[in-house]
């Protein structure tokens, strides 16, 4: 039986440095840097002529290069790769919306508000909203609560 | 102890630090202050203070200190103070801390909290980090919500429950009356989440599984409306409605039909539906007909929608994005392992695809075995349609794996004894049996099973294909030289080997007599050359001008001149002088420009053999278009005149051709050219043609060099000429700053 659905959810610089990471499944503090490290390892020998897709470990990753930082889902091998590429790109034009034209440093000094995003569109492994219009609007709301 | 900043400033002054030591230093402070902070009872900033501990956090220093913190902040009554707690919490708490069982408490109030927010953060931090313990707990309530009125309450819920049942498979029971009830939504989220849940549900429990299998109408309904409702500007991604739905409800459907008619039977025409009604010039309707193919497949589907299905993968092939072609190439690999019949329509395509995407294949070819592995198996089950130039190609990459010598020829032999009709397969197999033969009678081999051959065994398959009616002269003659080269591999049946060689001799069929009787020869008056001659082949190199004139280990690859004369070989235009020599052995890659050098001036290196050799090998490498390139004149002074010409074009490098001529009335001797370029810029020069320019434009002096580079708008060349004409010694210097592009690229 398979377990189908999203390990966790990395964003990263060129350099390594980690923006975001939403962890969905156990691991330790430990092996999470590992998995960071080798992840940024993989990631940026990559150029345009590969494909968005590579495996890791027993898993795949799905990453998609915007400017400087690499956005990168770590799925189920039997997982959707088109599906999950669309939906990297369906979170990354909220962040624009939502920080105007966002870039890095947007996402380093708001780095909660990120958070924020991610467990609108994702929720325990999956991709939980997928309409941008419905995404915006609640953060609107959020950020009128604080 | 310095007063604490606020997360922004923090943030800066982290930032500003120039060295990792300085950085330590500034975080240590940080986390001094903040410890300190922690303790104080009651102060207005706590939650910016978790807020900076899990900036730190991210950046990977230990902040475990924090996560008393998180418990106290979550069960604040302040938003803001709630929300960096329950942050808190999924980024420093996790199963294994006791911290987290804390926790529960809060969580199951906050579950219940009039503000849609505070529930939500809940759900949130449940979902993404709840126990067993705390799963077993809070089920209820999960539970609960997911009747609740509101629908952005009741998507979250679901995951929630994903999340639960994941942990703890025996309370799904619990959530199947409600999952039910929740496909009747109309929201898209609470949908989305739905499916998920059912998906999780029928996974783990197979009587989920046929309960659930009644509701496959109301899916196919429900993606019915998706496929064909018209624009919804919420969902709709690059013109699909909900893209993301449609692929879960897709992967449900699949888990539903698999090895069940009736299911699989009701959604026939849905998926048909789905397969001819998506755009797929995108890559959201690329994920949906992808998820298609894979539930067609899958289910027990009728056959024309198989076909379809495979189709399907074939027109990815065709793509221009990579992805798309790399998703397709992966799941047709499978489908060939299991489903031939279906595949079998569709040799032509798909064949023809894989043979254009070779180069791609390979890259992405996880290791040579694989390769080899997926060429065998489009062999076995179409190799009635593949291109001739697959079979040279195949066995140079078999040469090439030297590893695998002994896994490929058992495989091959095994393919061949089993079935002779696939004649590219036929002709690899017999030529890998003659080049391994010893290693296929040895037996063993690490990753097949053993099987005993003996030498009778493998020259009764060779003679099988030797007399069939099936096997093409090519096939014939490549078993005949298969069975002559075993003569130096076995020991016992050399005899057999003989005879079956003379008897060829009075062949009907020229090319089989021709080389029996050759054979026949190095039995008889050569036979102490006969081990030379059949010995190993060496790698075969792809741009290798090995071939040379007269020497008997060329024979073997008489095998490969039988495919048809290639297609679109690439060949300098004859007006170009340059490559007139070059141009025999048909191939304008630099590496090869690299290996003649030392000939270009002694035109007796190549022959027509060679190149015809070359051309079916070279071909591979892709055709390039036989057009004239413009050549532009970059010096005229006095009668001499030098032109330039730009050739074999790529991003990093350019091969540029001089051709000097002259119009005077007398010779022009010691003609030299000198070349400068920037220091980003490499130059490689071949020798000239000569240097002495005949007069009155009755002969031309060429000259090549070759140029790589990063960066094509640095590249430059200076050049200075230096002749004698007249009786005068004379230098001229000329700058290039502008190549003209050849008119193919």
């Amino acid at each position: 039986m398979t377990c189908t659905k999203i390990r966790f959810i990395l964003i990263q610089n060129r350099a390594g440095k980690t923006r975001l990471a939403k962890w969905y499944m156990q691991f330790d503090d430990d092996e999470k840097q590992k998995l960071i490290e080798e992840v940024h390892a993989v990631v940026t020998v990559r150029d345009a002529k590969h494909t968005n897709f590579v495996e890791f470990r027993n898993f795949k990753i799905i990453y998609r290069r915007y400017a400087g930082l690499y956005f990168c889902i770590c799925v189920d091998v039997t997982d959707n790769n088109l599906a999950y590429l669309e939906g990297i790109h369906n979170f990354v034009e909220v962040l624009n919306e939502y920080f105007h034209n966002v870039c890095e440093l947007d996402l380093v000094f708001n780095f909660y508000k990120v958070y924020t995003v991610v467990d609108e569109m994702f929720l325990a492994g999956e991709i939980r909203e997928t309409s941008q219009t419905k995404v915006l609007k609640q953060l609107l709301m959020l950020q009128s609560l604080e | 102890m310095s007063p604490s900043v606020c997360l922004q400033e923090m943030i800066r002054v982290i930032r500003g630090a120039r060295t990792q030591g300085e950085e330590r230093g500034v975080i240590q402070r940080e986390c001094a202050a903040i410890r300190a902070q922690f303790r104080q009872a009651d102060n207005g900033g706590r939650s910016h203070n978790l807020a900076k501990l899990l900036y730190v956090h991210m950046l990977g220093y230990p902040a475990h200190f924090g996560q008393m913190e998180c418990v106290r902040l979550i069960a604040s009554s302040k938003y803001s103070e709630k929300r960096i707690g329950y942050l808190g919490a999924m980024m420093l708490l996790d199963e294994k801390q006791d911290a987290s069982l804390l926790i529960t408490n809060s969580i199951k109030n906050d579950l219940s909290h009039s503000s849609q927010h505070v529930q939500s953060l809940a759900l949130c931090t449940l979902a993404c980090m709840g126990s067993a313990e705390m799963c077993r707990d809070l089920a209820p309530e999960i539970e609960r919500l997911l009747k609740a009125s509101n629908s952005y309450i009741k998507k979250k819920a679901a995951l929630c429950a994903v999340h639960i049942v994941r942990k703890i498979p025996e309370l799904g029971e619990m959530f199947t009356p409600s999952a039910h009830s929740l496909l009747s939504e109309k929201n898209h989220g609470v949908l989305h989440g739905a499916v998920i849940l059912i998906t999780e549900l029928c996974e783990r429990n197979p009587d989920n599984l046929k309960q659930f299998r009644k509701s496959v109408p109301e899916l196919v309904q429900i993606m019915k409306n998706l496929v064909t409702s018209g624009y919804s500007p919420e969902h709709n991604v690059a013109g699909i409605s909900d893209p993301f739905l449609q692929v879960r409800i897709l992967r449900l459907l699949r888990i539903l039909g698999r090895n069940n008619d009736a299911a699989s039977d009701a959604m026939n025409d849905l998926l048909a539906q789905v397969a001819t009604n998506t755009d797929s010039s995108k890559t959201a309707g690329s994920a949906v007909l992808y998820e298609t193919v894979l539930t067609i497949m899958d289910i027990r589907s009728e056959s024309g929608l198989r076909v379809l299905a495979v189709n399907i993968l074939g027109r990815f092939l065709l793509n221009n994005d990579r992805n798309i072609r790399y998703i397709s190439m992966t799941s047709l690999q499978k489908i060939v392992q299991t489903d031939h019949t279906a595949v079998q329509r569709h040799r032509g395509t798909i064949v023809d695809c894989l043979k254009d995407q070779d180069a791609s294949v390979k890259r992405y070819a996880p290791s040579q075995r694989w390769h080899i592995d997926t060429i065998l198996h489009v062999l076995v089950t179409a190799g009635g349609d593949v291109r001739d130039e697959t079979v040279p190609n195949l066995i140079q990459l078999i040469t090439a794996a030297s590893e695998l010598h002994c896994y490929t020829v058992h495989k091959l032999y095994r393919a061949l004894i089993s079935d002779i009709v696939q004649q590219s397969l036929v002709q690899v197999a017999c030529w890998c049996i003659g080049e391994y033969g010893d290693l296929l009678l040895k037996g063993e081999c690490e990753e097949i099973t053993p099987m005993q051959v003996t030498e009778d065994d493998v020259l009764d398959a060779l003679e099988t294909v030797l007399q069939s009616h099936m096997s093409t002269p090519t096939s014939r003659g490549f078993a005949l030289t298969a069975i002559m080269k075993l003569s130096t591999r076995i020991t016992n049946n050399v005899d057999r080997i003989r005879s079956v060689v003379s008897i060829y001799g009075s062949c009907i069929d020229v090319e089989l007599q021709q080389r029996a009787v050759e054979y026949n020869a190095l039995f008889k008056k050569y036979d102490h050359m006969r081990a030379a001659v059949l010995e190993r082949m060496p790698v075969i190199d792809r741009n290798s001008s090995g071939q040379t004139n007269g020497d008997p280990s060329v024979e073997p690859m008489k095998e490969f001149n039988q495919p048809k004369p290639v297609q679109g070989v690439l060949i300098q235009e004859p007006a170009n002088q340059v490559c007139d020599l070059l141009d025999l052995l048909g191939d304008s890659n630099p590496p090869l420009l690299v290996t003649n050098d030392h000939t270009s001036t002694a035109p007796n290196s190549t022959n027509s053999t060679s190149s015809n050799v070359q051309d079916n090998l070279l071909d591979l490498l892709g055709g390039l278009e036989p057009t004239p390139a413009p050549s532009v004149t970059v010096f005229e002074k006095g009668g001499l005149s030098l032109k330039l010409q730009c050739d074999q074009q790529t991003e990093t490098s350019t091969t540029v051709t001089f051709t000097a001529s002259n119009s005077t009335q007398s010779d022009i001797t010691g003609f030299n050219l000198q070349a400068a370029v920037p220091k980003s810029v490499q130059l490689q020069m071949k020798a000239p043609s000569g240097d002495l320019i005949p007069a009155q434009g009755c002969g031309t002096v060429t000259q090549t060099v070759l140029l790589s580079y990063t960066n094509k708008a640095n590249l430059k060349m200076r050049v200075r000429l230096s002749y004698s004409s007249q009786g005068t010694a004379c230098q001229d210097m000329v700058q290039i700053d502008s190549f003209p592009s050849p008119a193919w690229s």
